[in-house]
């Protein structure tokens, strides 16, 4: 593609039809005869023809453009990036997260809370996880940020609701535990090794 | 005698039932229409294919709050739409829908449907003049300019075909055509049935000419300030006029409810009368709005003249 294509690429010019339009009538006269041209040239039922032959198109040639919507739902890209989502761990199903608390300090819109207490181990518990997506500007801070591609935006853009309670349900978020083989990992510092489940094996349970 | 009263009684609430309720059904095959021409679904989601969306707008109109302006001509405007209504379906009482199906058969049956159905420009016009509303004011005003010179051409291309058939009623004008279609009236009154139709368009309050009510220059026109079942009123008699017209041009001018071929009569106009219904809703979707100006230049320096033509030379033709 050369560099002017390049530029133009999204610009249908070449598609444009460029209408002719003639120039107006000047006397009395010339009125006349365009009135008189375009009464018995029979536009009028060319529009018909058109109009039937669209119709035609639609019933029976499956050229219909309705998409009922919450019945059909239109394909969206897959760089397509939305409402966030929680991977879980391959192995348990809980969230992958470590509660750094890496987002919550980035999140500009100060929408992620978090809550962690330390467990009889001393490790990091995350007790709490909220994302409220009344908030939320999908700025995709948080999963930049996330040192474990806990966090990641997922494609689901289905988000409107009745209460705002239901914006910060972390068990929509996080992928439940039956659908953990459909989950799509992202690539990046932190992600799963593409030979993963070679490596998969059972936490010991005594060190 | 009681009986004959007895029957007649019976005919009317029929007919009145059956056009009450097809213009319901003709709001939805309207909106149908429409959608398949411009690639859409239309109406689906109450019922199946939409078939119970005309029982939805009716519960919605029948529970709607009936509003009535506070500085609006309380008596006048509560009875406008009645007016409407009423008139649209007191014309149809000498219109013979199918062999048998008639009222009342006056030997005037042209001039009476024609004369109730332009008294029914009162509703619209009160309507547009009681409800203290601008926008309704010029709905009102449009409708008397529109209605008022249309009637004329409508008279004036009736004409021609009653001079032909020598008689008012509109069973004779369907007996005059009894001998298939090459002895429609639409072959020798090319010219009458045309201006009949653009009249009627223009009557009816259809596309080319719906001026009325033309949301995007007078917001509603005349039904601005209408709500509930008294704006449905409007719309019932605008669609029953629709049908009267309709029924009007197939007994007058393509045979009427004579047999066609195998098909028999009462099919026949039917079928005709269907058409010409799609034909209404075809040119919504295919044909732009004129503006008022215009409509009365098209009414009184194109129409009236080419009418008068017309009935000058009938009389010629009937003469020699």
């Amino acid at each position: 593609m050369s560099f002017q294509e390049l530029k133009y690429r999204n610009i249908g010019e070449i598609n444009y039809k460029k209408i002719e339009i003639k120039a107006y009538p000047k006397s009395g006269w010339e009125a006349f005869k365009q009135v008189m041209n375009r009464t018995f040239s029979v536009e009028l039922f060319k529009g018909l023809g058109i109009v039937f032959g669209r119709m035609n198109e639609a019933l029976f040639k499956d050229k219909m453009h309705t998409v009922q919507y919450p019945i059909e739902q239109l394909p969206i890209s897959p760089r397509y990036r939305a409402v966030h989502k929680l991977l879980g761990l391959l192995e348990s199903g809980t969230n992958r997260c470590i509660g750094c608390g890496l987002c919550e300090k980035i999140c500009i819109s100060n929408c992620i809370k978090m809550d962690t207490v330390y467990d009889k181990n001393q490790r990091k518990e995350v007790v709490e996880y909220s994302i409220n997506l009344g908030r939320c500007i999908f700025c995709g801070y948080c999963a930049e940020v996330c040192p474990e591609l806990a966090i990641v935006h997922g494609g689901r853009y289905e988000n409107a609701s009745e209460q705002r309670a239901h914006f910060v349900l972390v068990d929509d978020l996080l992928t439940p535990i039956d659908q953990l083989k459909n989950q799509v990992e992202f690539d990046g510092f932190g992600a799963v090794s593409p030979d993963a489940d070679k490596k998969i094996k059972k936490t010991p349970l005594a060190y | 005698m009681d009986n004959e009263i007895l029957m007649t009684i019976v005919k009317v609430v029929i007919i009145l039932a059956v056009f009450s309720a097809l213009a319901g059904f003709t709001t939805y095959i309207e909106r149908k229409v429409l959608a398949f021409m411009q690639r859409r679904l239309g109406p689906m989601h109450v019922g199946p294919y939409g078939l119970l969306q005309i029982a939805a707008d009716g519960i919605k109109l029948f529970t709607k709050e009936d509003f009535i302006p506070q500085f609006a001509n309380k008596p006048i405007f509560m009875i406008a739409p009645v007016i409407t209504a009423a008139t649209a379906f007191i014309a149809m009482t000498a219109v013979p829908f199918v062999p048998g199906v008639i009222v009342s058969d006056i030997n005037v049956g042209v001039l009476f449907v024609l004369g109730a159905m332009a008294s029914g420009l009162y509703g619209p016009l009160l309507a547009g003049m009681a409800q203290a509303n601008k926008w309704g004011l010029l709905g009102g005003a449009r409708t008397a300019i529109q209605l008022l010179s249309y009637e004329i051409i409508t008279g004036l291309s009736l004409l021609a075909p009653i001079m032909l058939v020598g008689s008012l009623s509109l069973i004779d004008m369907n007996n005059y055509q009894a001998g298939g279609v090459s002895h429609w009236m639409m072959w020798t009154q090319p010219v009458a049935f045309i201006l009949f139709l653009i009249a009627g368009f223009a009557e009816t309050n259809r596309t080319p000419f719906d001026l009325l009510e033309h949301e995007a220059e007078v917001v509603a026109g005349y039904a601005t300030e209408y709500s509930g079942m008294r704006w449905g009123m409007f719309f019932i008699g605008e669609y029953a006029n629709l049908f009267t017209i309709s029924f009007l041009a197939a007994i007058i001018f393509m045979g009427g409810f004579n047999d066609l071929w195998f098909i028999p009569g009462a099919i026949a106009i039917i079928l005709k009368v269907m058409f010409l219904i799609f034909f209404f809703l075809w040119t919504r979707a295919a044909w732009p709005h004129v503006r008022p100006d215009q409509l009365m230049w098209l009414c009184w320096k194109v129409l009236l003249p080419i009418a008068l033509v017309n009935v000058v030379i009938t009389g010629l033709v009937a003469m020699v």
